[in-house]
């Protein structure tokens, strides 16, 4: 049954990151993209991680998409960025691609320490409740930095996109 | 069960197909969003992790890859968009502006 779900979201997963590389149109991609992280969330249901599913929804679908969409809208992607692409245009970058999935997959397939069959049993109770108290009592200060750098972000993306006066 | 390795296995093809969007396109806006795919495979690999080895960390650590996932999305697309107003172009080959 798991392994069933597993399998659906990881294909329709892979097929749309693909639709992301190969599409022409940035549009297309942007589209693709949110279908995967929408499989991606799926996945993370599956790995009983429901806060960080609704998280994914919320900040990738919700947010970065939408960002994304708003930049396509804005600029004009119409000429000269159409273009397809090409395997084969840059035989550097594939061969370095193949090495890396090769090593990663013999890396993984030839470790017997990614074979665990069973999950760890989990510790019962509420786990979005122990997933705050967890962050907000261990990892108190990395939080806050990271709050921090979003209000930093928000600002740099603000003065960035602004239009110079005069 | 879903063995553990389904889900590295899984990691693994989203990064690598996320590094080819990034090593082989030449629009910028499709190198950000391979960009994404890159931290989302990472994102499985974290969850996926803390899940079978019974620890918060795994999830911890994809909310904070998130949030600095969010930060970078938004300055990289005010970048893009000063960008575009200054040299029109969506090529990454074309944007030389920074060569000394």
């Amino acid at each position: 049954m798991d392994q069933g779900f597993f399998l659906l979201f990881a294909t329709v997963a892979v097929i749309t990151a693909l639709t992301v590389v190969v599409a022409r149109n940035p549009v297309h991609s942007a589209l693709a993209l949110m279908a995967c992280f929408l499989q991606i969330s799926a996945v993370f249901v599956l790995l009983e991680a429901p806060f960080l599913a609704v998280i994914q929804i919320f900040v990738y679908v919700g947010a970065i998409m939408v960002l994304f969409l708003f930049v396509i809208m804005m600029i004009d992607v119409r000429e000269a960025v159409l273009q397809r692409f090409v395997p084969g245009g840059n035989l550097p970058a594939l061969v370095l691609l193949f090495l890396l999935g090769v090593e990663m997959l013999v890396l993984v397939l030839w470790s017997d320490r990614f074979s665990v069959m069973e999950p760890a049993a989990t510790a019962g109770g509420d786990q979005v409740r122990q997933l705050s108290t967890t962050l907000f009592a261990d990892y108190l200060l990395p939080f806050e930095v990271a709050s921090v750098i979003l209000l930093a972000a928000l600002v740099g993306a603000i003065v960035l996109a602004r239009k110079e006066q005069g | 069960m879903v063995p553990l390795s389904w889900y590295i296995l899984f990691g693994v093809i989203l990064f690598v197909i996320g590094a080819a969007g990034v090593l082989l396109r030449r629009n910028i806006l499709v190198v950000l969003m391979s960009l994404e795919l890159l931290l989302n495979s990472v994102n499985i690999n974290f969850i996926a992790f803390g899940r079978y080895f019974g620890d918060f960390r795994g999830q911890i650590f994809a909310i904070f890859v998130i949030a600095i996932t969010a930060a970078e999305v938004a300055v990289a697309l005010g970048i893009l968009v000063a960008l575009v107003r200054n040299k029109s172009t969506l090529k990454v080959d074309e944007v030389t502006m920074m060569k000394g």
